[in-house]
């Protein structure tokens, strides 16, 4: 096994990971940052986005990039308004207490794991990539003739895996700019703040809220809807995620949208390297160290206040 | 003294109330108490099933659960087991060796069931057999996995319906050094069933002069598969592998994508593509590539008749999906286990006069004393060869090759190259 290109192969498999699990953690870091709130349930919302992406694609029909288009907007748009239910039947009548959150978003995680198992079913089920190339990477190496360029055997990816790193990181600019620039970012920052004043000061808290997290649970199918033609919708597949996201969120610090990106990044590197050279399992062992480590030295997490 | 005038003094409309509940209660019961008055052999032989409903061996339970009531609807038109209906009895274990235990407790000490029966999952099958043994009930298990033949186990648990993963791949090993190539890299689930792989397969092919030059195990939990990959080695004559979950077809895509267009020779498991859709985009690569198939998918040209009746049973079309949904694909190499199983069920409960749970150590006696079986509508896939020592069967195995998007039989083992030397004797064991 040649180093150099299998680093290569190991950066894009890490941020292929890094970039559905950035998405996903700015979700649920989202969500903590303005409401307080530790959403269990932001896992279901990863896995109902996958699984309603397949239902879309597979009403559809006809040429996949359109099937694909159309669940890329329906699939995410359909679990932000269930969350924002949620949010104003749940959450809402029981004041956003921590711990009865907690309990609340953890009943969510089982009736709609369970729900999706009655009706969606057990199987792990395709939706065709809009697009999908083979790529294969060329390398060099020195020869008599000087240096040439070769393709190692095995060294590819493809279109659909370079489109999704870069359309993630498109959407995680459109959040920050939605953040920092536009009047509900603002909104969202002052009712993150102080509540009290916020509301004080005429803005809809409850409204607010609603549409956190319902963002929050938008993003994560977002996330679901781009890694579901590489991966399967399938009932179970939002605990991964779910665990990774919350040592990203950790990492990165609660409610810090910059650290959030950046310990996404991190652990999805770490996790493609690690995997390619070590053993998948080691990432792991490493990623849960990283937290621990984060935890003892820096309580904060990496770019967190406080 | 004091009794008898109270009697007398009972009103009579409460007498008429309790004549007439009596009455009404009277009635409902002798129906009752009548269904199986001629004996207490009339009552439905109840057999427990044990299934993968839900969890990473989902696809398979299902099937599975057609399969095995499709055998029982066979039976039971028939005219049963000695005269009695046959009742399924259906838990699901989540795929989850603990839980499979408490299934297996629960059949013995709620259900009153007669034999626990269908598991799959190696895994599930070495935490639920142990309790079985306890609980004194037969464990009639349809999962490959070695570890019946190993002498793991108990008395109580027997493979009668499916051959295992040492026979399997002893068999393969020969055709695979033969015409694909003697450097091996395998790549299998990290578990007891792909623990058997490695090391049979190992062993097996080394008995051929071919060597494996690396072993790449994969968590059966596993989502992403390319960053396995880059630790195939590059002098790697075949690629063999068996996977197994729901992320399979994702495996099988990721490495067409990893290759390109210059793979080495590839033998896999149909387990790494079973209730997949072979047609499924990114599976193209697999053309002219072999697998290992239980009982092949695809309606062969020479069909017996036998699996063309058992095939209309279950309902399965000759593409090996369901004639009511073509998506919606078979786990057809295995769960003829369950269909043959359950008729051995049968033919043992039969030859032993069963009569109730009381004569379970008979069944089992009776299981044991069986050995080779023909080729027929109790036995669909092939001729088979029971061991009553290791409670394992032995049987045909088939490999077919990918040709315009159908499994193609290519290669027809017998049941001489399946066969080792006995590890156990399990009828030295006590009941």
């Amino acid at each position: 096994m040649e180093l150099a290109p299998y680093l290569i192969l190991g950066c894009i498999e890490g941020l292929v990971t890094a970039a559905v699990l950035a998405l996903m953690a700015v979700g649920l870091s989202l969500v903590f940052g303005v409401m307080r709130v530790v959403n269990v349930a932001h896992g279901e919302f990863f896995m109902l986005g996958a699984v309603l992406a397949w239902f879309v694609a597979d009403q559809l029909g006809g040429h996949p990039a359109i099937a694909f288009l159309a669940a890329l907007i329906i699939a995410p748009l359909l679990v932000g308004t269930l969350a924002m239910l949620a949010d104003m039947t749940i959450l809402k009548r029981i004041s956003y207490d921590p711990e009865r959150t907690i309990v609340a978003t953890i009943g969510l995680l089982y009736i709609i794991q369970q729900l999706t198992l009655m009706t969606y079913g057990s199987n792990a089920r395709p939706v065709e990539p809009p697009f999908n190339q083979r790529i294969a990477i060329p390398w060099f190496e020195w020869t008599d003739g000087g240096l040439s360029l070769y393709w190692p055997w095995g060294l590819g990816t493809t279109s659909y895996k370079l489109a999704v790193i870069g359309f993630a990181i498109i959407l995680l600019l459109g959040i920050w700019v939605l953040m920092t620039r536009t009047r509900i970012g603002l909104i969202m920052r002052a009712t993150q703040l102080d509540r009290d004043v916020a509301q004080a000061y005429g803005i809809n808290v409850d409204r607010v809220y609603a549409m956190v997290f319902g963002l929050g649970a938008g993003l994560a199918a977002l996330a679901a809807v781009l890694i579901v033609p590489i991966q399967q919708a399938h009932y179970l597949m939002g605990h991964d995620p779910l665990l990774l996201s919350f040592i990203v969120v950790i990492i990165g610090g609660l409610g810090s949208l910059v650290g959030t990106v950046i310990a996404a990044v991190m652990i999805g590197l770490s996790d493609g390297l690690i995997s390619v050279f070590f053993t998948p399992t080691l990432a792991k062992i490493i990623a849960t160290l990283m937290v621990t480590f984060v935890l003892i030295f820096r309580p904060s997490g990496l770019m967190g206040s406080k | 003294m004091t009794n008898q005038p109270k009697k007398i003094l009972t009103p009579r409309r409460q007498v008429i109330k309790g004549i007439a509940a009596g009455a009404a209660l009277g009635a409902t019961s002798i129906p009752l108490w009548g269904r199986y008055a001629q004996s207490q052999s009339s009552e439905p032989i109840k057999i427990g099933f044990q299934v993968h409903r839900t969890g990473i061996g989902a696809a398979y339970g299902r099937w599975y659960d057609r399969t095995t009531m499709a055998a029982v609807a066979k039976i039971n038109s028939e005219g049963g087991i000695n005269g009695r209906q046959v009742e399924i009895v259906s838990e699901d274990d989540g795929t989850d060796p603990k839980r499979g235990a408490e299934v297996v407790e629960k059949f013995a000490t709620q259900h009153n069931t007669d034999l626990a029966f269908g598991t799959l999952f190696s895994h599930v099958v070495y935490g639920s057999a142990p309790r079985a043994g306890e609980l004194k009930i037969p464990y009639f298990v349809v999962s490959e996995g070695h570890h019946v033949a190993s002498g793991a186990l108990n008395r109580y648990t027997m493979q009668p319906g499916i051959t295992d993963v040492k026979s399997q791949v002893q068999a393969m090993a020969p055709y695979v050094a033969s015409t694909l190539g003697k450097k091996v890299t395998m790549i299998y689930p990290d578990f007891a069933f792909g623990h058997d792989h490695r090391d049979y397969f190992s062993a097996a092919i080394e008995r051929e002069g071919g060597t494996v030059v690396e072993k790449i195990a994969i968590p059966p939990t596993e989502t992403s598969f390319t960053k396995y990959f880059p630790k195939i080695p590059r002098d790697t004559e075949v690629i063999y592998h068996v996977m197994v979950g729901p992320a399979v077809l994702t495996f099988v895509k990721e490495m067409g994508e990893f290759f390109g267009s210059s793979r080495p020779e590839i033998f896999g498991f149909i387990d790494s593509l079973e209730a997949v859709d072979l047609s499924s985009p990114g599976l193209e690569f697999l053309e002219g590539t072999y697998f290992w198939e239980g009982n092949p998918r695809y309606a062969q040209a020479n069909q017996s008749e036998y699996d063309k009746a058992y095939r209309a049973a279950v309902g399965v079309d000759n593409n090996g999906a369901s004639v009511s949904d073509s998506k919606d694909v078979a786990t057809y190499a295995h769960m003829f286990g369950c269909w043959e199983t359950l008729h051995i069920v049968k033919a043992g409960m039969e030859a032993s006069g069963y009569r109730g749970t009381g004569d379970r150590a008979k069944l089992i006696e009776a299981v044991e004393a069986m050995t080779d079986m023909p080729h027929s509508h109790a036995h669909p896939q092939g001729a088979k060869r029971f061991n009553g020592k290791t409670h394992q069967v032995f049987g045909h195995q088939y490999i077919t090759r990918v040709s315009n998007g159908r499994l193609e039989l290519a290669h027809t083992t017998s049941i001489e190259d399946t066969l080792y030397p006995d590890e156990t004797d399990y009828t030295t064991q006590s009941f």
